[in-house]
Formats: C-alpha cells, sequence, structure tokens
C-alpha cells in the first residue's frame, strides 16, 4: 500500500491533474483505510471551497454591508 | 464618457462627471465594496501600488460595461470576476518584466518530515482530524481573517502559484508557461502550498474552535 506521505501528495495533484488508472486505485485503497487522509481529501477539498469563495468576493468580510 | 478616463476619475463625485443617475448609483455601490476588492488584491499582488491599481481599473471597467449588467444584486460577485482578471494581468506584466524566480524563497519538502513516521505514515498526532462543517466556519467572519493571514504566511513565490491556481482559476498548464517552471514543479509548490495551509488553519482555526474529532 502507499505511504500517506504519498498519498498526500497524490491528493493534492488530483485537484490539478488527472490521475493515472493506477493512481486512482492506490489512493481508493489507501483512503479507504486511512482515516487520516480521508479527513485530509475533506480539508483540502474545502481549503478549494474557501478560496473560490475568498476570490469571488461572497466571504463574509467586514465592510461588506452598505 | 471620454475614451480614456483616468482611474482616479472612477472615485470623483458622480455629479463632477455628470454621470448619469444609474451609473452614479453603481459608483456608489462599488465603493461599498472597494476595502474588499483592495484587500484581495494585496493578498495576489502584494505590492499596494498595483493592488491599488488593478482596483481602479477593475471599478472603472465595470462602470464602463454597466449597461452590460442588468442583476444589481450580484454587482459585487461580478466586479470581483473582473479585478481578478486586472490581478492575472498585472501578474503577467510582472513576470514578464522579471525574470523567472522560482526557486527563490521556497519551502523544502524537509519541513513535512515532522508530520510523518519514518516509513511516510502520518504521526499519530499530526494525522488529520475531522474540521466539522465548514459553512459553520464560512460565516464567521474571523475565519476569513485567519485565511488571509495563513496565505500571508507562505512565502512569496509559493503563494503566487497557489493563488494562480486556486483563486485566479488558471490551470496548472498556463501557471508554468507564465512563471517558466514545469509542471511537475508547480504541483509539488502547489501541494507544500495546501499542506502549509492546513496545518496554518488547523492550528490558528479549527484547534482552537473546539474539539472536533
Amino acid at each position: 500500500m502507499i505511504s500517506c506521505r504519498h498519498a498526500a501528495r497524490l491528493l493534492s495533484e488530483a485537484l490539478d491533474r488527472p490521475l493515472s488508472a493506477g493512481e486512482r486505485a492506490a489512493l481508493r485503497l489507501h483512503t479507504l483505510l486511512c482515516i487520516g487522509c480521508r479527513n485530509y481529501r475533506r480539508q483540502l477539498a474545502l481549503l478549494r471551497q474557501a478560496c473560490r469563495r475568498r476570490a469571488s468576493g461572497e466571504d463574509a468580510m467586514p465592510s461588506t454591508e452598505d | 464618457m471620454p475614451a480614456d478616463p483616468t482611474a482616479a476619475d472612477a472615485r470623483k463625485p458622480a455629479a463632477s462627471r455628470r454621470l448619469p443617475e444609474e451609473a452614479a448609483a453603481i459608483v456608489d455601490e462599488l465603493d461599498g465594496f472597494r476595502r474588499d476588492m483592495l484587500r484581495f488584491a494585496l493578498l495576489q499582488l502584494r505590492d499596494r501600488a498595483s493592488a491599488e491599481d488593478a482596483v481602479q481599473e477593475a471599478m472603472l471597467a465595470a462602470l464602463e460595461s454597466a449597461d452590460r449588467f442588468a442583476q444589481r444584486a450580484r454587482l459585487k460577485t461580478w466586479a470581483f470576476s473582473i479585478l481578478r482578471n486586472k490581478i492575472v494581468d498585472a501578474i503577467r506584466r510582472r513576470t514578464r518584466e522579471a525574470s523567472c524566480a522560482a526557486g527563490e524563497n521556497e519551502m523544502n519538502d524537509d519541513d513535512f518530515n515532522p508530520l510523518y513516521t519514518a516509513d511516510g505514515h502520518w504521526q499519530r498526532e499530526m494525522r488529520p482530524a475531522t474540521w466539522g462543517n465548514p459553512e459553520q466556519a464560512f460565516e464567521n467572519r474571523s475565519f476569513w481573517a485567519v485565511l488571509d493571514a495563513c496565505l500571508d504566511d507562505l512565502p512569496p513565490a509559493t503563494a503566487r502559484v497557489f493563488m494562480m491556481r486556486e483563486m485566479l482559476g488558471l490551470e496548472t498548464g498556463e501557471i508554468c508557461r507564465e512563471l517558466s517552471m514545469t509542471a511537475n514543479h508547480c504541483w509539488v509548490v502547489l501541494h507544500r502550498a495546501r499542506m502549509s495551509l492546513r496545518l496554518c488553519l488547523d492550528q490558528k482555526w479549527f484547534a482552537g474552535a473546539g474539539e472536533q474529532r
């Protein structure tokens, strides 16, 4: 099985490029068994969501109300 | 409207430019979130003068094409999309002028060694935990200040790549052409940035936001 270190790298790269079938399988197997990497995947998704919101001006920053 | 209005004109009181009432209202509204736009531009460009320029250009462009913009409730979203383009332009100008700076000031992968055991698994206390409901964080204003602070803590070259990808929505192919880096280097930098930001948010926000395991 791939290490968490390797899985973390693939979880990030999955956001930037299509993974190969082999990489996808290795990652699926790993995350099935590893709660830490499942959490990491959710955290990366949240980070992306937060950045998109921040970039669209739709966050809850002060001074947005008129 | 003159063909080459200077950026400062967008801030002048409406009356001095004899704007139609509609345009004056839009200027008022844009002014209402000017600070948000500036903060966002500053985060990306890290230089006050070019951030101010990008915001002025975006406000002007928003005003000039205001007639094409019907649905006022989304003015802020629309203005931010223009601003993002202006920021990309500014980055492009800057990277054309400067020689490639990739590699300078960047994090070393060894920085993450303490997270892992020798065989590459998470150290028990470093293992990512559940963050709970993200919507709850997003509704809290302090969360966004923490996010900005975490982005500011990244090494500049790393932050630039990360924000081009996640805030300006560029593909990694565009980023590595723009910054003359290899695609592989780009992925590594993005990975490091996400790793650091995750740690930072975990420590500065989610750990303090209560026990969420």
